[in-house]
């Protein structure tokens, strides 16, 4: 069985009339439980449990200062190449705007992966465009090879796999991968992929098994929130994050929250996602998966970022360019998206020692 | 008479042995080793940053301290091997607690693959320290492949649960001549205490005190309830009496002049 089968047990779920029902007392409860069922889960997504967040941040905190302690994981993500086939009415990279494309040449990679280092980090996530042209497996794995000698731990966050390329980057040095499914809502999905391999939304949600079962050390999954009703975004990202624990139990399983930012184009996200919004589901995806990681990016502001670890966020990103080669190049090339947050490592590590947090740069060593 | 835990040749007088993860800071980690008086400190391999100067997690460690790397995030023998090696080419000396999970929801430890990994790295010269679920068998099996110690959980990591595996601890402790220390689950001094008080030759506490308001002080307590343990488990604890004094005895007839 696929999360694609657990998706479609869904489909005739009256999700509205269940939210609209949820009472005070199934919110009670499933801020006790010990173990959340997927609606107890669901309930903690309702309208009605935004009454409370503090119960469930106090629950929340709890069991992130347990699982985690008082610590924060900084990485860092390298964008290689901004050449992608795809259509993505949101995406600053999307294969229709005109803007200046580059892949980065291995030597250009090096010259970023020192500038990198000399930050202290030693954990990076390398991320491209979707092209057999001009990104390939072999050229991940290439750039990984390099990356390696600068990294205790690269992760990708690239486009899906066959479960064959997944074991070539396992090979190459590859712990970890990143894929967001963008929407859990096909229709939505559909619309907002016109174009390109990425139409394909069952290739996409599934990727995520292939790559555990190519055996990557760490999965992680998000919704871009801001095209579909958050709620029931959350609620299967919450789903997809559980099954995947349960079919692999020896991978870390973690969950990203990105939401809509500006880019390149003029498209407008139709779902509003407030700051309140955002904090309930990383609240009830913490007491629903206790031991999961959340990691927050630079699409939020720093005021908000600096209060999430005592919520349930254990990864945040620092010293950000979404431009490719943006440390060495500058911006010769547009960003991804423009970010909110664009503190330094350094700046980061000060914030997280002020506010009670040991900042990790290093969390693992690739074998 | 100085009470002592000889492990790998080391004698331990204090039998509290530290975790080093989770602290808000370095800094703070070295205040709560120094308070607790431990003399065993473990510390995650993954975690070991030599680039990163008095930030590196070794940095805070003083060095009376027997230094315990753990192979954390090993999820075969294999892999716990290796980080073993890494440890040791890397200046951390040769002891090595073993940890193998294959279960990232309660990070339950993989017995078959910790009593392989023992054997492997016993045979290398190492003083191999396994983590475990409490299981006779499993004991059993890693003393006869080279342990010098035995680590059963006392709850889940991290859970701060307490000694829910009493009884199986204690049957470990009867049957199995190493030292049984008490790795994991243990949220409040009592508890390790209690583990003490049961004729545990050590336990391992992190996450109680270093998720603590006051992790120099919860340090502190847990040295304290560890030799208080300790002392009571030497002293012997008198019989817990079944205070019975029935007011009608079954046996007072004997007492009433049967005879006559």
């Amino acid at each position: 069985m696929s999360f694609f089968d657990i998706h479609a047990s869904y489909a005739n779920f009256d999700f509205d009339g269940f939210l609209a029902g949820v009472t005070a007392a199934d919110i009670g409860r499933a801020i006790a439980a010990e173990r959340l069922a997927p609606l107890d889960y669901l309930a903690l997504l309702s309208p009605a449990a935004t009454a409370h967040l503090e119960a469930m941040a106090q629950r929340a905190h709890e069991l992130t200062t347990r699982h985690f302690g008082r610590t924060v994981q900084l990485f860092t993500p390298l964008y290689l190449s901004n050449h992608c086939v795809n259509g993505c009415r949101y995406c600053g990279f999307n294969a229709t705007t005109p803007l200046a494309r580059k892949a980065l040449t291995l030597d250009e990679v090096e010259a970023e992966a020192k500038a990198i280092a000399a930050t202290g980090l030693k954990h990076i996530l390398i991320l491209t465009g979707e092209s057999q042209t001009h990104s390939p497996v072999s050229y991940l794995a290439d750039c990984t090879a390099i990356l390696r000698r600068y990294f205790a731990s690269a992760c990708v966050e690239v486009y899906p796999l066959t479960e064959e390329e997944y074991r070539e980057l396992v090979r190459a040095g590859v712990d970890g991968m990143t894929l967001f499914q963008e929407t859990y809502d096909p229709t939505v999905y559909a619309f907002m992929h016109p174009k390109g391999p990425k139409r394909v939304y069952r290739n996409r949600l599934e990727a995520p098994e292939r790559a555990g079962r190519a055996g990557l050390r760490t999965l992680g999954i998000g919704a871009l929130l801001g095209l579909a009703d958050w709620r029931i975004e959350a609620f299967f990202t919450g789903l997809h994050a559980d099954f995947l624990q349960r079919t692999f139990p020896e991978t870390e399983v973690s969950i990203s929250t990105p939401r809509m930012r500006p880019q390149g184009g003029d498209f407008l996200p139709p779902v509003a996602v407030s700051d309140t919004d955002l904090v309930q589901y990383i609240l009830a995806f913490r007491l629903f998966m206790p031991r999961a990681g959340i990691t927050i990016s630079t699409r939020e502001r720093p005021e908000l970022r600096d209060r999430l670890p005592a919520l349930g966020v254990t990864r945040l990103s620092a010293g950000v360019s979404t431009a490719v080669g943006g440390r060495t190049r500058g911006e010769a090339t547009p960003p991804q998206f423009e970010i909110a947050d664009g503190r330094s490592v350094a700046t980061m590590a000060a914030m997280l020692a002020r506010t009670g947090y040991q900042p990790v740069y290093k969390d693992w060593q690739s074998l | 008479m100085s009470d002592t835990l000889t492990i790998g040749g080391r004698a331990l007088a204090s039998r509290l042995f530290l975790g080093t993860g989770k602290f808000a800071s370095n800094d703070l980690m070295a205040k709560a080793i120094a308070a607790s008086g431990a003399e065993v400190v473990t510390v995650a391999i993954r975690r070991v940053n030599p680039e990163a100067g008095q930030d590196n997690i070794l940095a805070p460690i003083p060095s009376r301290c027997q230094l315990l790397p753990n192979t954390s995030g090993a999820r075969t023998a294999a892999e716990a091997v290796r980080i073993a090696r890494l440890a040791r080419s890397g200046g951390c000396g040769n002891w090595i607690k073993i940890e193998v999970v294959n279960d990232n929801r309660y990070l339950l430890p993989d017995n078959q693959e910790t009593i392989e990994a023992t054997r492997i790295l016993a045979a290398e010269g190492f003083i191999v320290l396994p983590y475990m679920s409490p299981d006779l068998e499993a004991a059993r099996r890693l003393a006869a492949a080279g342990a010098a110690a035995v680590m059963p959980l006392g709850a889940p990591i991290g859970s701060n649960r307490g000694l829910r595996t009493r009884e199986l601890v204690r049957i470990l402790i009867e049957e199995i001549a190493l030292p049984i220390i008490v790795d994991a689950g243990l949220g409040r001094p009592s508890e390790a205490c209690e583990a003490m008080e049961m004729g545990a030759a050590a336990v391992l506490v992190n996450t109680a005190i270093a998720t603590a308001n006051d992790p120099v002080a919860m340090a502190q307590a847990f040295g304290q309830a560890v030799m208080a343990g300790r002392t009571a488990f030497l002293a012997g604890p008198g019989a817990v009496g079944r205070l019975a004094s029935a007011s009608s005895p079954l046996t007072g007839f004997l007492h009433e002049g049967l005879a006559s």
